[in-house]
């Protein structure tokens, strides 16, 4: 569970093990630096088709996105709007990220499972909640899209992007084994049985 | 925007672009007034890390209205619901009104830069504008009314994929819908972007009970089913979903849902379907009402 010992940290990517092995759920991350922007499609070409851009993950976090752009004058890439998407879905490209493509950690909305708890914690990564739905703020969190690659996968592409103090992020999976996301579910759990058998009384 | 022109018998397919084009900018930027004061009223009962994600919500909804940023990158997949009514002046042709509304949703993607959220189901290629076989998806009903309204809701997809369908027995009574209910929104948890407005569509046969469900998402945060009987559920299922502390975005609180809405039709003597269908915390939608003298007016 958060405790009051809760921390507000400011992140660099990318970060070394021990960054990532200090972090505890409840904290509050900004991170700064530079980040990937990955989703469904990116991630199936990249993990299960093994076609892996040329690209240094290590040490970096991965964004489950799929933005916005527009093109400007001189062909760079604006963004328009760069949001979050429900992480549950890449759920099975845990190991993958974080064991295969070394990444520090994920960022996302929802959380990841029990399954990626124990890979979060056995290779010494992290999940960060971010605000679903909140892109607009995110979009001016983002100083640029610094390049693209899967480019055939338009907007499922691989982006990186530069970012100034995305946050605020909460550490919502730490590399302890502790999941904010399991405390949450098990307490809900606990109130729809309690919830079904005032029916099963009627 | 500049006030919006006329609609006549000869600029009405022209200007039904434009109102497409305008609808979907404006759902994906311009929170519904009924939402942000449901995320006001929540603010005040949260704490802790759910107070968290309700301030970065509103300052969010602050920066969309001054920047005109799109407020969340899900471009979502366009659903219009087009009411006609029998009295509206003009002669108006069905088919040319789903060729200007999809005309619209390219249009809108192009001129304002938005993401193309629609692929083939199969090869699962991007069309790149937003449309595609059957997409946007058109429905039309009827009224002995002198307007025309386009209503648009381009449903996310974090929200769209908790959906939930069963057909029950007669037998199973009406608790075992309000199980079914409960047991969807805990099964949803945080994917769904609580707090969410849950919709709820009873009777029908299975697909009409689950348009019924995406129809009740639609509704404003705060309206209650006419029937009286429906709107006690509403309220009993609205506490029970609270009463599972998801909270906002998942990580626990007191407001799991802004709103439980549900709608129903009269159905089969040997069926109960029950659907589920829910709507993030951003509750996008948008409308435009023509009335009898072309004037053009946008709500929500």
């Amino acid at each position: 569970m958060a405790t009051s010992s809760a921390q507000i940290i400011e992140l660099n990517t990318p970060l070394v093990r021990e960054e990532t092995r200090n972090l505890k759920v409840g904290d509050e991350v900004w991170i700064s630096g530079i980040i990937w922007g990955v989703r469904d499609a990116s991630l199936i070409r990249m993990i299960d088709d093994r076609d892996i851009p040329n690209c240094d993950f290590q040490g970096g976090f991965f964004l489950h996105t799929a933005p916005s752009v527009r093109k400007g004058d001189a062909g760079e890439l604006i963004p328009v709007s760069v949001g979050t998407t429900t992480s549950m879905r890449m759920d099975r490209f845990t190991s993958g990220c974080i064991k295969d493509l070394g990444a520090a950690g994920i960022i996302g909305k929802g959380g990841l499972s029990e399954q990626s708890s124990k890979i979060l914690q056995d290779e010494g990564g992290v999940y960060l909640s971010i605000t679903g739905g909140a892109a607009s703020l995110e979009t001016q969190q983002v100083e640029a899209i610094e390049d693209i690659f899967l480019e055939d996968l338009m907007p499922e592409c691989v982006w990186k992007f530069r970012v100034k103090r995305l946050g605020p992020l909460i550490v919502s999976m730490d590399s302890h084994g502790n999941s904010l996301y399991r405390d949450v579910k098990s307490r809900s759990s606990e109130r729809l049985n309690t919830y079904l058998k005032t029916l099963s009384n009627k | 925007m500049s006030a919006p022109n006329l609609v006549t018998q000869d600029n009405l397919y022209e200007e039904l672009v434009e109102v497409s084009s305008y609808l979907y900018k404006k759902a994906l930027t311009d929170l519904p007034q009924d939402v942000r004061s449901a995320i006001s009223t929540a603010r005040e009962k949260e704490a802790g890390i759910g107070r968290k994600f309700l301030d970065i919500m509103v300052k969010s909804i602050d920066v969309s209205d001054e920047t005109g940023i799109i407020l969340c990158q899900d471009t979502g997949i366009c659903i219009f619901f087009v009411r006609w009514g029998g009295r509206f002046p003009l002669k108006v042709r069905g088919d040319l009104v789903v060729d200007s509304l999809r005309r619209g949703i390219a249009l809108a993607t192009d001129i304002y830069d938005l993401r193309s959220s629609i692929v083939h189901p199969i090869s699962r290629k991007n069309t790149q504008d937003n449309l595609g076989e059957r997409i946007p998806d058109v429905h039309f009903e009827f009224d002995d009314s002198d307007e025309f309204e386009v209503r648009l809701l381009p449903k996310g997809s974090g929200s769209e994929n908790m959906s939930f369908l069963k057909m029950l027995s007669p037998a199973d009574g009406i608790n075992a819908v309000k199980k079914f209910i409960v047991e969807s929104v805990f099964e949803a948890g945080p994917r769904p972007c609580p707090p969410t407005i849950v919709g709820v569509g009873m009777g029908g046969t299975a697909d009409l009970c689950m348009s019924l469900a995406k129809k009740a998402v639609l509704r404003p945060v705060g309206s209650q089913n006419p029937d009286l009987e429906v709107a006690q559920l509403e309220e009993e299922m609205l506490a029970a979903v609270n009463s599972l502390e998801i909270g906002p975005q998942g990580l626990g609180g007191r407001t799991t849902s802004f709103a439980l809405h549900i709608e129903y039709a009269a159905t089969h003597i040997s069926m109960n379907p029950v659907a589920v269908n829910i709507q993030c915390w951003r509750g996008e939608r948008a409308s435009a009402k023509i009335s009898n003298d072309g004037a053009v007016r946008y709500g929500y």
